[in-house]
């Protein structure tokens, strides 16, 4: 079976001006999103407790509110998860003074509701928190640093510059998402995003090995149709990985409950913009930053060939 | 000709099979069992084995298996329930000379254990138990010691009659000194630089001298602290009778501790912070053991037992406390060649000590282990007791055992040594026991997680079932679209799980739920590698290359493009490993590992197995892609 019998090239490039306006207006929502609503940056960034009771039956998470707000805890938020009868509750750093807090949380709702059962909870110091966020932007700065560094030496700085744009619109783009719709982002999330970082860049990477080979191996035409072959010929392999990585991750989304939920989300959204990042931005940014044969087949090494 | 040489499918073949025995711990699991061990490091005896036999035997507690595990014995059992009473029927029979702690056993065969297979340790977000981030006190720690610094500091001065108008230690930690005149200060900064190394020395008007802490002194003092803090803590837990606790460092001044199973955390706080010291009493020499031990104690002294349960009198009064031990380390007598522990005191313990062993020489002292500990009430099944409030009873003990009871020799300072201990190993447990005593600084909570055993076990199952239907789909289609290259791509992607698990398995690496979602991750990268190939092959197929050809250069074209594609997805999950901590390490650790073995996978072993099926054919027509 084949789905892409694709006899000529296909002239990506032409349209290369409103693939990367296109992005841009995305990536433009994207930073709007993230500035006016910011991460929704669960326990693991913002310290603080949560607290996951099991109920016997379907609670209201209203009803859990209204009792801890009646007792002291008046900025607890509860919200269900997952399913109807499990609740979650988030106590903010300055009401966690007492160690014992969950304890005593847990004391109150069983009071309230014989049968409730702790299911897991997470305390968070500021101190942690805090740190952990500076962290995650330090990992994702020395990301991108270590790849551009790997793709001047193993190609050319254009290159280099083309794959970390790219890559850096996937990943505002995957932030962008998590801040629009105000999904809780966790340690979890941070690491997928990370490894959406690594994956589009992989998959710019393949498009780039081909147009140097296709420098190398086409002897005319203008560099617009030799990123256009080289498109064309990696276009079945891009989408054909792309689907096989996204059955895995999309089977993680529906199965993988909540905890891996937003990994997979982080992920799922980061490979169809991986995608085509890798196609309709990366390259139309080498081909404008002006690389032609000469950057990649040395006029010396081309004099010296054999006849 | 698409062959490998012999060689070459002999070691893939072998490296798989060496995966497979090696990932195949993991699905045996774990048993519940409970571990004896004696309370001093002895080994247990055989006859206290048939003993653990017949009293499960008696007590109608099934156990699957029952046998020696390095000095100590392990029962394992099929269930928990079964494991905690039995866990109480031994340690109430055996009596205080064995310890007994719960565990976890690998239940897989013996076999397989003797090739050293074991199965992932399971995190406990997948377990369920208690994690804890503690924060030492750095400040407080070194506090302390520039008290001590500043006290030993003037008293030295005053031995070597240097007048000071000024030693004052200030908030920031550093010490203020004023002499009377330029001579006094030359003095100072002699003896200082030739007794107080740590301390770094400044100028100051008005014949002063400010000395602060030097870095390397405050590095090795905080090093100090964190090693002294992990060593009471790792105690502690041992004493708790968790399975497979996790105890460690977390960069410079915190530490990890991880409790499978435990849920209850007010107690594992109360475990963490208990305090465990040592007590220094002179021996009563002058009255017999054997009649205050028949007719009750002569008055201002008690009996205290040894580790053998050997009687001994001592002096009520306390000379100094494990408080007041600064150090404790091991080393050997020159004269002798016997081990020794060498203990260094406090400004106090020194004084304490100077004084009372001037007068003492030829008594003896002992060194008395002190402990408080308390734990749940349990009636005859086992089951917790809970009082009229309906809270569980709590029962403290405390737990007092003469370690040692030295001669002393002559009259000791600021720094001694314990001798006539026995062997090294017993020296090292002392020092151990000494530097444990007491915590060196404060420790905070700082963060916190409890994950309950069922979220644990549907944190298991969720990641197995993403992971199986992801796998499934991906080689479905694989077998679609590619046909008999697709199908041996999934077999070759099998073999990448099954190498990862195995990897992980050897490491003994944490599985975690963000580590299973590694795997899969890696599943549905590791595809790419062999896409890559495929396609190639297809291309150079409609170039109208033969079908041998193009599979050769199908595969050698793809290398380069993969070898790169993968070195920066290795790039990120390096910095995520380098960065990340706890849960995102482990992810980190997976997608790192998981992109070696799946290059492995997707290039030798699908190579081998499209050369098992194509490779011979001399005329082949017609390529299954």
């Amino acid at each position: 079976m084949e789905f892409f019998r694709i006899s000529r090239d296909l002239p990506f490039m032409r349209y290369a001006r409103t693939s990367v306006f296109l992005s841009l207006v995305l990536f433009v929502i994207a930073v709007a999103a993230l500035v006016s609503r910011g991460l929704n940056l669960n326990v693991d960034f913002t310290g603080g407790t949560v607290i996951e009771v099991q109920f016997p039956k379907a609670t209201s998470p209203s009803v859990v509110r209204r009792l801890l707000v009646t007792h002291h805890y008046a900025h607890a938020r509860v919200e269900n998860y997952g399913t109807a009868s499990k609740v979650l509750i988030r106590l903010p750093t300055e009401a966690t003074k007492s160690k014992a807090l969950a304890v005593s949380v847990l004391r109150l709702i069983t009071a309230h509701t014989p049968g409730a059962s702790l299911r897991s909870v997470e305390y968070v110091g500021p101190e942690v928190g805090s740190e952990l966020a500076d962290q995650g932007a330090l990992a994702l700065l020395f990301v991108a640093l270590g790849i551009t560094i790997y793709l001047t030496l193993r190609f050319e700085w254009r290159f280099a510059v083309g794959a970390i744009i790219a890559t850096i619109h996937d990943v505002v783009i995957v932030l962008g998402v998590f801040a629009l719709f105000h999904i809780s982002f966790s340690l979890t999330v941070l690491a997928a995003v990370l490894a959406v970082l690594g994956y589009s860049v992989n998959d710019t990477v393949v498009v780039f090995d081909r147009i140097r080979e296709n420098f190398r191996r086409m002897r005319t035409g203008t560099t617009a149709e030799i990123i256009d072959s080289a498109i064309t010929r990696t276009l079945s392999r891009t989408i054909m990985t792309h689907l096989l990585t996204q059955m895995m991750v999309l089977s993680m989304l529906f199965l993988g409950g909540p905890v891996l939920f937003g990994f997979a989300l982080a992920m799922t959204v980061g490979i169809v913009v991986g995608t085509y990042g890798s196609v309709l931005v990366a390259s139309p940014i080498v081909m404008w930053l002006g690389l032609t044969r000469e950057d990649l087949v040395p006029r010396k090494s081309a004099a010296s060939e054999r006849p | 000709m698409n062959q490998y040489p012999w060689w070459k499918n002999v070691f893939v073949g072998l490296i798989v099979l060496l995966g497979l025995i090696y990932a195949l711990p993991n699905l045996y699991g774990d048993n519940p069992a409970v571990e004896i061990r004696a309370a001093h490091g002895a080994a247990v005896t055989h006859a206290t084995l048939v003993q653990v036999q017949q009293m499960l035997a008696r007590a109608q507690l099934p156990y699957k298996h029952i046998g020696r595990v390095g000095k100590g014995v392990q029962v394992r059992f099929a269930r928990a329930g079964v494991q905690l009473r039995a866990r109480d029927l031994i340690s109430q029979k055996l009596g205080s000379g064995f310890r007994t702690a719960l565990a976890l056993a690998p239940a897989d065969p013996a076999w397989l254990r003797a090739l050293g297979a074991r199965p992932m340790y399971l995190g406990l977000d997948l377990r369920g138990g208690v994690h804890f981030l503690l924060k030492v006190d750095m400040h407080t720690a070194l506090h302390k010691a520039l008290v001590e610094d500043a006290r030993a500091l003037r008293k030295a001065l005053r031995r070597h009659h240097i007048r000071y108008r000024e030693a004052r230690l200030d908030k920031t930690g550093m010490i203020h000194l004023r002499f009377r005149d330029q001579a006094q200060v030359r003095a100072a900064r002699r003896l200082m630089a030739q007794r107080f190394t740590d301390l770094a020395l400044m100028s100051a008007p008005r014949h002063g001298l400010h000395a602060v802490l030097t870095r390397a002194a405050i590095l090795s003092k905080r090093r100090y602290a964190l090693e002294q803090n992990l060593t009471a803590l790792r105690r502690r837990v041992n004493e708790l009778g968790v399975a497979a606790p996790v105890i460690q460092q977390e960069g410079h001044s915190r530490i990890v501790v991880e409790l499978p199973g435990v849920e209850d955390i007010a107690r594992a706080k109360e475990i963490l912070g208990r305090t465990a010291t040592l007590e220094i009493h002179m021996v009563d020499g002058k009255d017999s053991v054997a009649r205050a031990v028949a007719s009750g104690p002569p008055p201002g002294t008690r009996v205290y037992h040894d580790r053998h349960g050997q009687p001994i009198l001592l002096d009520r009064r306390v000379l100094y406390s494990g408080d007041d031990i600064t150090n404790a380390s091991t080393g050997v007598d020159p004269q002798s060649g016997q081990p020794v522990v060498n203990i260094t005191l406090n400004g106090r313990g020194a004084a304490v000590n100077a004084r009372v062993t001037r007068r003492s020489v030829g008594q003896r002292m002992a060194v008395v282990y002190v402990e408080v500990q308390s734990h749940l009430k349990r009636n005859d099944q086992g089951v917790p007791v809970r009082g009229p409030d309906g809270r569980r009873v709590r029962v403290t003990r405390k737990i007092e055992q003469v370690i040692t009871a030295p001669v002393i020799r002559e009259a000791l300072g600021g720094n001694f040594q314990i001798t006539g201990i026995g062997s090294v190993r017993q020296a090292r447990n002392l020092a151990l026991l000494l530097r444990a005593g007491a915590l060196a600084a404060p420790v905070s909570i700082i963060a916190e997680r409890t994950v309950g055993p069922s979220l644990g076990a549907a944190n298991i199952t969720r990641g197995f079932y993403a992971t199986l239907f992801g796998f499934l789909a991906i080689a479905a289609f694989m077998a679609i679209y590619y046909r008999m290259f697709g199908f041996l791509a999934a077999v070759a992607l099998a073999s990448n799980v099954v190498l990862l698990v195995a990897v992980l398995s050897i490491l003994q690496a944490t599985l975690t739920l963000p580590g299973i979602a590694g795997i899969a991750l890696t599943v549905g990268m590791a595809i790419d590698a062999n896409v890559l190939i495929f396609e190639r092959i297809r291309e150079e197929l409609r170039n109208k290359n033969t079908p041998q050809a193009a599979i050769a250069t199908g595969f050698e074209r793809a290398m380069g493009t993969i070898v790169d594609s993968n070195m920066t997805t290795l790039i990120a999950g390096l910095a995520l490993f380098w960065l990340g901590s706890g849960s995102v390490r482990g992810f980190a650790i997976t997608l790192c590992l998981g992109i070696l073995t799946s290059l492995f996978s997707a290039i030798l072993v699908t190579r081998a197995l499209v050369n098992a099926v194509y490779g011979r054919r001399r005329r082949l027509a017609h390529l299954g892609i």
